[in-house]
């Protein structure tokens, strides 16, 4: 039984590798079968998405996706492809890892994989741009979020009579008047196990796009640009003025740095609030209303993006996303990864809720609620499109990153150290 | 049978009931919290819990039951745990006879090494043993290479474990009375004799104390079985499917709280089980002086 | 089905193989003159367990020890380099220090409490469950420990109602909450305390094993000699159980000097918590230096090295008394 099916799809493998070339990467129909093992960080509802995201595929093709999660994805994933046991597709923790294995001769590239046109038309050029080493694509994004959106309750918003700032001197003002009130005008926690910081080095990064502008936030993240800059210093300052003030942000330090960046909005929807205001990606939403079954978007919470500080450098958004590359190089591999990126596959996991699709074709009426409508909206249409500097550095920065964070809030007077010390990992990190 | 002594009363009885009380005072945070729903976990404390209003909820151990692949994943844990129980138990005592109670040239240096090897941490050992793995063809038993196959973690469980299980055995070995294999020796018994009818006999405690360790170690696994293993859903063993249970961005913990208790459970009968090895060893009182 | 089967022939097979090599052996070195057979006879003994250990654990430390002394990115031999990189690095000398904190306090701990259960378990009808209770931090993994301290160390501002467990307990006697994992001078010793809080069970099942092989009558002797329950604990039970101290100390030193799981989920090393075991990992895969990873391991391996010399003295003084 087994020879028999294996001998069949031995034929329609070869039939379909040679349409496969022939048709420069278009997806063959029929079934192959065979499977193809993924390997990434996503568990409990992120890895129902994915599954269910992936099922028409199997259903089409008859080819099985073994998935494996692991938070400790860079662990496993750097032992198995040193040892020469890859998985056949993998998440990448993010740009700057998909750069390192591609140039490490670990990844393939999609070149032939993928229909280029079709990428071209299907998603932006900043999108395709990071997914590119040496001009050839070597990953795709299943999903993405939008950073640097500032969270708040409208009711409270309305009972006080405060008014959504557009510009950063409104913010500051409307923070100061929040202050002077009593109240703590943020909320913010930084604890992330072992990426504890990373909450903090989102609000440099938008700071560092909006006072300085994308290009110097590119030779930033690319190791161009020191930490120790008047523009990276400057943005540290306007971020240490808000995280360091026990007069705005609540708890102060030391509730900063030890509350989950899940648990630190909690106090925004007590009654009365104990802050306003709550810096936080996309993604932020599922735990507001996990904690608080009763909250309703739009009603309840709401956000507004983080505005401009400079007008040289307006419509500029931060964005992330969970990006995947090809280990090892076989049809059913290729089938799966062509079709993690048409439209009809990221739709499902859109549906699901949790996930903004970085492609132009998944319309957003089929986002499940007006939130993430508006994210989506926002992200495929945003002038200037950035993306987390943080996932885009080598790794051994990006960890000193972090921890810079946590060390600016436990000792704001320490600043210049801090960012010597990063200097040093950058030069280090960038070799 | 408890040692009977003036200071059997109630000064130890008081000790250890306060004693017990306060070591399980954060395992029992955790079972509370297994039966709170998500929104109150979040938000208060979980001795809050204990007093009006209840909101007490059996949905985490809804949820973790009905989590696919589950009773597989379990079947899997056993597949793995049981022969990585055996195997370096057995291996071991035969070393650890071998160390106590044969001469040979570079003993005490081997068996050294071996405590030594003890700190050598995993981490530096995954990509050398996977890379051997990959590449180690066994016809019939590991056509593929040992990575993904259940050989393959019994074999590195074993490894792993060896060097304790030596360790341990070792020295019990080595507390018994030389009288006692003296005069078997000179009845004419071989070692292999003494060992299965002397030295096994009088050690069950200390075998049943590896057991329990070993055991645990290997059910308890999470990074051995994804490396050597794998963590798709055939071959996964409950840690990975529990580990799963969390999203990339730590949510679903409380889901933890109920799984812990699920796959506590096991471990805890084969504890119970071995209870009653930890008795009085046979030796007891046939020393003399 | 194919598990079912795996799983039959798993557990009866491999024992009956195991017998099957030993009995076999034996079997063997019969065949032998009476003069050689000792001397063959224990290298089948302990073949399997140097075999095993060679391919586990010998080979990567000898392919990390080489490795250490060579450049991570062009394979070159330069000698001491990267352990003069990491001596230097503060991160690592805090690590180093912290290691000691963790050898001194969480041995000492570890084995005072085990020893302390075993004999007062020892002396109550209720063992069995006491024991499990005590017993049952090891049986839970360590993704739920982590859960478990987690609730225990929540910290919430001065002022507002306390989520973790000791900050609660600390409001009730109207004391500040503590940022228990923050708090340089505590934090380690938070660490400390986990650790201790899951390693107990294990030093108290052994050295209750060994308790319990110490004959009664001596213990009955000693009492109608006249001596007290302390007097005997010292004079008779603790030299007793002197090997199986070494034991559990020893691997209660090890444990502390390739702590990692704790301390990585907890804090990752942050606020002066870092311990080396945690420093090569993310040297081994953030980094991604191999070679300065395998440089730290081979610094774990050389500090085992005293430990090692104090068992050796220990065998020396247990032989020469038989």
């Amino acid at each position: 039984m087994r020879n028999r099916r294996s001998g069949q799809a031995l034929a329609l493998l070869a039939f379909s590798a040679l349409l496969v070339t022939a048709c420069g990467g278009s997806s063959s129909s029929g079934k192959i079968g065979g499977t193809v093992k993924v390997l990434a960080s996503w568990g409990g509802s992120e890895q129902a998405s994915f599954l269910a995201m992936v099922k028409p595929f199997e259903d089409k093709t008859g080819v099985k996706v073994q998935y494996e999660g692991t938070r400790d994805l860079n662990a496993v994933l750097t032992t198995r492809v040193q040892a020469g046991n890859p998985p056949d597709l993998a998440g990448l923790p993010g740009p700057g890892q998909m750069i390192s294995f591609a140039k490490a001769g670990k990844l393939t590239a999609l070149d032939t994989v993928i229909d280029q046109g079709t990428m071209k038309a299907q998603y932006g050029d900043s999108w395709l741009k990071l997914v590119q080493v040496n001009g050839k694509q070597y990953g795709i994004f299943i999903k993405a979020a939008l950073k640097g959106l500032i969270w708040y309750d409208p009711k409270f918003f309305q009972a006080k009579g405060y008014a959504v700032p557009k510009t950063y001197d409104a913010l500051n003002t409307l923070a100061n008047k929040i202050k002077s009130s009593g109240t703590t005008p943020w909320c913010i926690g930084l604890e992330s196990s072992a990426t504890s910081g990373w909450p903090g080095t989102d609000w440099i990064e938008d700071f560092v796009l909006r006072q300085s502008g994308p290009a110097k936030y590119e030779d930033w993240f690319n190791g161009k640009l020191k930490w120790s800059s008047p523009e990276i210093k400057k943005a540290f300052q306007s971020w240490g003025s808000v995280v360091n003030d026990p007069k705005m942000v609540y708890g102060g330090a030391n509730t900063v740095l030890s509350t989950n960046f899940g648990d630190a909005a909690t106090p925004l929807f007590l009654s009365p609030p104990k802050c306003y205001l709550h810096h936080q990606a996309s993604f932020i939403t599922d735990f507001f209303v996990k904690a608080n079954p009763a909250l309703k978007p739009v009603d309840d919470f709401n956000f507004f993006p983080f505005p401009d500080i400079n007008t040289q450098f307006t419509g500029a958004q931060e964005v992330a996303g969970d990006l995947f590359g090809m280990f090892k190089d076989t049809p059913q591999a290729r089938q799966l990864m062509q079709y993690l990126t048409t439209p009809e596959a990221q739709t499902i996991w859109v549906q699901r809720g949790g996930s903004i699709s970085p492609n132009k074709q998944v319309s957003t009426d089929k986002y499940p609620d007006a939130i993430s409508k508006q994210t989506a909206t926002i992200l495929t249409s945003a002038k200037i499109t950035e993306f987390d500097a943080g996932d885009l550095m080598p790794d051994a920065m990006s960890t000193a990153y972090n921890k810079a964070m946590l060390d600016y809030v436990t000792d704001p007077g320490k600043l210049d150290s801090i960012l010597a010390t990063l200097d040093a990992a950058q030069a280090a990190a960038y070799k | 049978m408890p040692v009977r002594s003036r200071f059997s009363g109630v000064p130890v009885n008081a000790a250890v009931v306060f004693l017990t009380l306060v070591w399980i005072v954060p395992t029992l945070g955790l079972l509370v919290s297994s039966f709170r729903p998500f929104s109150d976990i979040a938000t208060t404390g979980w001795w809050t819990a204990l007093s009006p209003p209840f909101h007490f909820t059996l949905q985490n151990y809804k949820d973790v039951l009905d989590t696919s692949n589950l009773g597989t994943s379990f079947l899997n844990s056993l597949t793995i745990a049981i022969p990585a129980t055996v195997i370096p138990i057995t291996i071991a005592a035969f070393a650890a006879y071998a160390f106590a109670w044969m001469q040979f040239p570079g003993r005490n240096l081997l068996f050294l090494s071996l405590i030594g090897l003890l700190v050598v941490p995993l981490q530096v050992t995954l990509i050398p043993v996977l890379q051997i793995f990959t590449s180690v063809h066994i016809p019939v038993l590991a056509p593929d290479g040992l990575n993904g196959n259940f050989l393959g973690i019994w074999l590195a469980h074993t490894g792993y474990g060896l060097p304790f299980a030596v360790y341990l055995l070792r020295n019990f070995f080595g507390s018994l009375p030389n009288d006692l294999f003296e005069s078997a020796a000179l009845d004419g018994a071989s070692p292999l004799t003494m060992f299965f009818r002397l030295a096994l006999p009088l050690s069950v405690p200390v075998l049943a104390s590896l057991a329990i360790f070993q055991f645990l170690f290997v059910w308890n696994d999470l990074l051995i079985a994804l490396i050597y293993l794998g963590g798709s859903a055939d071959v996964a063993p409950l840690t990975v499917t529990v580990a799963n249970l969390v999203n990339s961005l730590g949510q679903g913990y409380q889901l933890l709280t109920a799984a812990a208790f699920i796959s506590m459970i096991l471990p805890l009968i084969v504890f119970f089980a071995l209870q009653r090895y930890f008795v009085r060893g046979l030796l007891a009182g046939s020393v003399k002086g | 089905m194919d598990r079912y089967v795996l799983l039959a022939i798993a557990v009866v097979g491999v024992p009956a193989v195991l017998v099957a090599y030993i009995v076999g052996s034996e079997q063997l070195v019969q065949r032998l003159q009476d003069r050689t057979q000792p001397r063959v006879r224990p290298w089948f003994w302990v073949g399997p367990t140097i075999a095993l250990v060679s391919i586990f654990l010998i080979y990567p430390a000898i392919k990390s020890i080489y490795i250490s002394l060579t450049d991570d990115k062009t394979g070159a031999f330069i000698g001491l380099t990267n352990y003069a990189h990491i001596l230097a690095d503060t991160s690592v000398r805090v690590a180093v220090r912290n290691n000691g904190l963790w050898l001194v306090l969480f041995t000492g701990l570890v084995l005072s409490f085990g020893l302390l259960f075993a004999v007062l378990t020892d002396r109550v009808a209720y063992e069995g469950p006491a024991k499990s209770l005590i017993f049952m931090p090891m049986a839970i993994s360590f993704v739920a420990a982590g859960v478990i301290w987690k609730f225990m160390f929540l910290y919430q501002p001065a002022g507002t109602p306390q989520t973790g467990t000791l900050n609660a307990a600390l409001a009730v006697f109207h004391a500040q909450p503590k940022a228990w994992l923050l708090d340089r001078s505590i934090n380690n010793l938070a660490l400390i305390a986990v650790g201790t809080w899951i390693w107990t069970g294990f030093s108290m099942v052994i050295l209750s094993a060994a308790l319990k092989q110490v004959p009664g009558e001596l213990l009955e002797a000693a009492r109608v000699d006249g001596a007290n329950e302390l007097t005997i604990f010292f004079r008779v039970i603790l030299p007793l159980l002197a090997p199986t101290i070494t034991v559990v100390g020893t691997t209660m030193v090890i444990t502390a000097l390739k702590t990692f799981d704790l301390v990585y989920v907890m804090t990752n090393g942050n606020y002066d918590t870092n311990v080396i075991a945690n420093r090569m990992y993310a040297e081994l895969f953030q980094v991604r230096n191999l070679a300065q990873a395998s440089a730290i391991a081979v610094v774990l391996l050389l500090a085992v090295i005293p430990v090692l010399y104090f068992n050796l003295r220990r065998f020396r003084t247990q032989e020469a008394l038989r």
